[in-house]
């Protein structure tokens, strides 16, 4: 009871804040999940309070009340009877309890072979997610970091994403707790996963196969939209980069850099993959996979030192002057 | 041996001819305390760090310690827990007791048994000398390729790590043989297979489960050594090898070794809960095959650590039946220890209290892992906190709580001198309230989103008062942890005497005096029951009639 109330103030807490709770899905697999948890927890809290009932009534009901050389009790060996019973009833229910679990899992598989309305792949690096949109015209693709944009769908037919999941280095796992269950990203591996957003919204997951240093700052969220603003926004980002006038300083500065070794940045000769895609960075909303907030104090600081910010980054200290990080971030913010 | 005929005249020399002794002895009741107490050392310091990482995670956006520090704090608890303190204090009461209970003089291999405890003493040692190599293992302790990969873990901490189970696992591996051979060989006249104490019978199946998990681990960690060293690639993704291999391989062993902490738990339940309750153990057959059936299934059970890697949805099926199937027996013996309790005269003294906390706080994480033994849920909790929250049930609800039992219990046959019952209690109720506390709220924390192994975590995840909660439960753990070593310390100088036989008890231990002359028994015992002690307390209703 005490343990059933203290979730119940868990699931009303966590409709608060930025909401991670498996409670409140927002995908069909999430919910199907959710509903399998609530059978399993009803069954297992029945367990619960039967056994640690039966537990402590006889633990108190047969303390012995004062000390004393009263005689020993009845020995009693055994009860083929009992013990058959309690060797059978458990047998049926994990029965019963496995019979669910397969519909389920198979469930998880169900509208696999409708076509999905949007593919992307993740790849996962040491600490942040890259993320391609696949099938889309050669030399059109979309490129981005970090986040995930997908529409909700369309005369409600919620669309189905189907995501393929890759790692570049070693394993990290994919959890958006509103939208699945978690599906690592094994290297030399492709895994697939699918789940859809029924409302529009920002759901939050984080990388949760540890990784490495900062396994913790490997955040990602997701932007569900309706179809209209997830087309603008894939439209803007399948432009190559715009490169205005006023900020050619930094812009040559950035690409005679090493920066480019590492960063893309397309409609320029920066070309690296071994970083983030950074041909619409302001379009996001946080940096390095969410360790920060994605605004003009930050990148500074991002630039003059990553380490600052999320220590034992693969970005090296660049060793900038003050004006050259100025030149720099004015014209990343340029880049929308 | 003249001393064969004065049992009594156990005198301890002086201190400074005692040291070497100890050193190099090869009696099982020596080894035995040097493996508790070497243990306790590890406890504390394996305590400190899970404290640390709780400060760390008191606030969010902590800088207490740096994630570097953070990745060293919760490998090594992890390491030092499983392999350094739960393990050998098992095998420190296992080798104090087996030879006592079956009534033998010593263990079937004197010389491997001190070999065994070196090399685990130096195994433990040599893992911790990391530090000051520049930094300790911080792979987590399951150290998941490739991440342990030279190209990802550039330093030795994880040569360390392996290089530190090595060889304390060649102990381990020699103890298991000891065990196993010495409780097939060396038992008392009288004494068939079928008359064994549960927890010596219980200590054999769990040196069978070792001589099958162990080689594959030592497998593993030989190749990853060959990887990092040598240029191999077994686990190099980068070049061809395979990343789920060492999950196989590590979880093959992985899942065994919970049982490997968890079966001589159930053998000090087994022992305790009778003789408090002062009843015969009900339905002892079904204890002692139950205990097979689950040595076997926990053989089979290993896949379910790894439903999230993408095997196909038979694979995960099959794991998830084989998983559920592993709770009957388990139930079995829950069971089996209520109807033992259920009709008794219920003494709850000390040991008494720890096995009904332990039958108590056990049940909780019995339950949570059918859980996660549900596929699509552990999709959602595997490598939340709610794994965190889960094997800290069974680990320290379930083994840790049975381990104090045992110290409770045994502590007079070991000394000859009783623990003080007043700081007993303080203990068990701070223990208790501090255990829930600490590992209750873990549970929310992950269905809420939270994922393990993270050194950091912002305001607005909504996570800081479960974390707050646990945080103040681990520091009540600690202070109930000060009563015990405080108890342990003042009861052993200055206890009150116990007498040989200070719980009116059963078995073959505690015929003989505490502690007991170096060749335990003046005369071997002859054994017609499971109960040899209740046969002489009772000759009008001997067991043997029963049985
Ligand atoms: C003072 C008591 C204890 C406290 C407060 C405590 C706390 C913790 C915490 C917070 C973690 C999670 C770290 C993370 O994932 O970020 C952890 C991990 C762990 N604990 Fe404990 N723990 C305690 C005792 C024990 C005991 C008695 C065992 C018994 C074997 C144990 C075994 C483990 C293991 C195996 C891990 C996993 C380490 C890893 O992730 O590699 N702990 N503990
Ligand atoms: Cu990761």
């Amino acid at each position: 009871m005490c343990l059933a109330s203290i979730l119940l103030v868990a699931l009303v807490r966590s409709a608060a804040a930025d909401d991670l709770s498996v409670f409140h899905p927002a995908s069909r697999p999430a919910a199907s999940i959710r509903d399998l948890f609530y059978l399993v927890f009803g069954i297992t809290g029945a367990i619960f309070a039967l056994v640690e009932g039966m537990l402590v009534y006889a633990a108190w009901r047969y303390r012995r009340r004062k000390a004393g050389n009263d005689p020993e009790p009845a020995q009693v060996y055994g009860s083929q009877p009992l013990e058959v019973a309690w060797t059978v009833a458990p047998l049926l229910i994990v029965f019963v309890l496995f019979l669910v679990v397969v519909r389920s899992v198979f469930e998880a598989q169900e509208g696999n072979d409708d076509p999905p309305a949007l593919r992307v792949q993740l790849i996962g690096h040491q600490w942040w997610w890259d993320v391609v949109y696949l099938d889309e015209q050669p030399g059109a693709g979309v490129h981005t970091a970090n986040e995930l944009h997908v529409p909700t769908g369309t005369d409600g037919q919620p669309a189905r994403i189907e995501v393929e999941l890759l790692s570049a280095d070693v394993i990290h796992s994919f959890w958006v707790p509103r939208l699945a269950g978690k599906t690592d990203l094994v290297p030399g591996q492709t895994n697939h996963m699918w789940f859809t957003a029924e409302e529009p919204g920002t759901f939050f997951g984080q990388c949760a196969e540890f990784c490495g240093m900062q396994h913790a700052n490997m955040k990602l969220r997701v932007v569900a939209e309706s179809a209209e603003s997830f087309q603008a926004w894939r439209k803007n980002e399948a432009q190559p980069a715009l490169a205005l006038a006023n900020v050619t300083k930094g812009r040559e500065r950035f690409l005679s850099l090493s920066c480019v070794n590492c960063h893309t940045i397309r409609g320029t000769a920066a070309h690296g993959t071994v970083g983030p895609d950074l041909t619409h960075l302001m379009t996001r909303r946080t940096i390095a996979a969410g360790a920060a907030d994605n605004d003009h104090e930050q990148l500074r600081a991002w630039i003059a030192d990553p380490d600052s910010i999320k220590p034992g980054s693969e970005m090296p200290n660049m060793r900038l002057s003050s004006a050259e990080i100025d030149a720099v971030v004015d014209y990343l913010e340029t880049l929308h | 041996m003249a001393v064969l005929d004065h049992p009594a005249e156990n005198v301890s020399p002086p201190v400074a001819q005692r040291a070497p002794s100890w050193a190099t002895t090869l009696d099982h009741k020596q080894i035995g305390i040097l493996y508790i107490i070497t243990s306790l050392i590890f406890m504390a310091v394996g305590g400190l760090e899970a404290l640390i990482i709780r400060a760390q995670l008191w606030v969010p956006d902590s800088h207490l310690v740096g994630p570097d520090m953070f990745n060293q704090l919760f490998t090594m608890h992890g390491t030092t827990m499983v392999f350094f303190v739960v393990m050998p204090m098992l095998f420190g009461f296992g080798n104090y007791l087996i030879p006592l209970m079956i009534g033998a003089r010593d263990m079937a291999f004197p010389r491997l048994n001190a070999f065994s405890y070196w090399m685990f003493a130096f195994g433990g040692t040599l893992t911790y000398l990391s530090f000051l190599a520049g930094g300790a293992p911080n792979v987590g302790w399951f150290a998941y390729a490739p991440l342990t990969e030279y190209a990802f873990s550039r330093d030795h901490s994880t040569d360390y790590w392996i290089l530190g189970l090595m060889v304390s696992g060649i102990g381990t591996t020699a103890t298991a043989v000891n065990l196993v051979t010495t409780i097939l060989v060396m038992r008392a006249p009288g004494m068939s297979l079928a008359r064994v104490p549960l927890f010596v019978w219980m200590m054999m199946f769990d040196g069978v489960l070792l001589i099958f998990a162990l080689p594959p681990f030592t497998a593993a960690a030989i190749m990853l050594l060959l990887d990092r060293g040598l240029g191999a690639h077994f686990f190099d993704t980068q070049a061809g090898g395979s990343a789920l291999l060492w999950q196989h391989l590590f979880w093959f062993f992985g899942h065994p070794e919970v049982y490997i902490m968890a079966l001589p738990a159930f053998g000090i339940i087994s022992e305790v809960v009778p003789v408090f309750s002062r009843k015969v153990i009900f339905g002892y057959e079904s204890v002692a095959a139950a205990t097979v059936v689950i040595g076997v299934i926990s053989m089979g059970v290993w896949a379910h650590h790894m439903f999230t890697v993408g095997m196909s949805d038979a694979l995960d099926a099959i794991f998830s039946g084989a998983s559920f199937l592993i709770a009957v027996p388990t139930g079995i013996k829950m069971f089996n220890w209520i109807a033992t309790i259920y009709g008794g005269k219920i003494r709850m003294q000390s040991p008494m209290l720890f096995a009904v906390g332990f039958l108590a706080m056990f049940l909780i994480g019995g339950l949570t892992g059918i859980m996660l033994a549900a596929v699509p849920i552990d999709w959602q909790v595997s490598d939340s906190y709610f794994v965190v929250g889960h094997f800290h049930y069974v680990l320290f609800g379930g083994s840790l709580f049975a381990i104090m039992a045992a110290y409770y219990f045994w502590f007079p046959k070991m000394t000859g001198r009783l623990l003080s019952e007043r700081l007993a209690r303080w203990h068990f109720w701070l223990m208790l309230a501090g255990f829930n506390l600490t590992f209750f709220p873990m549970h929310i924390a992950g269905l809420l989103g939270m994922p393990r192994r993270i050194y950091t975590y912002s305001a607005d995840r909504g996570w800081t008062i479960w974390n707050q909660l646990s945080t103040v439960g681990a520091m009540l753990l600690a202070v109930s942890f000060l009563f015990f070593f405080w108890n342990l310390f003042v009861s052993w100088r200055r206890g009150e005497s116990s007498g040989d036989d200070p719980w009116d008890a059963w078995t073959l231990e505690w015929a003989t005096t505490s502690p007991p002359a170096h060749y335990n028994f003046e005369e071997i015992p002859i054994v017609r029951s499971r109960r040899p002690l209740w046969d002489l307390k009772h000759p009008e209703d001997p067991d043997w009639e029963h049985e």
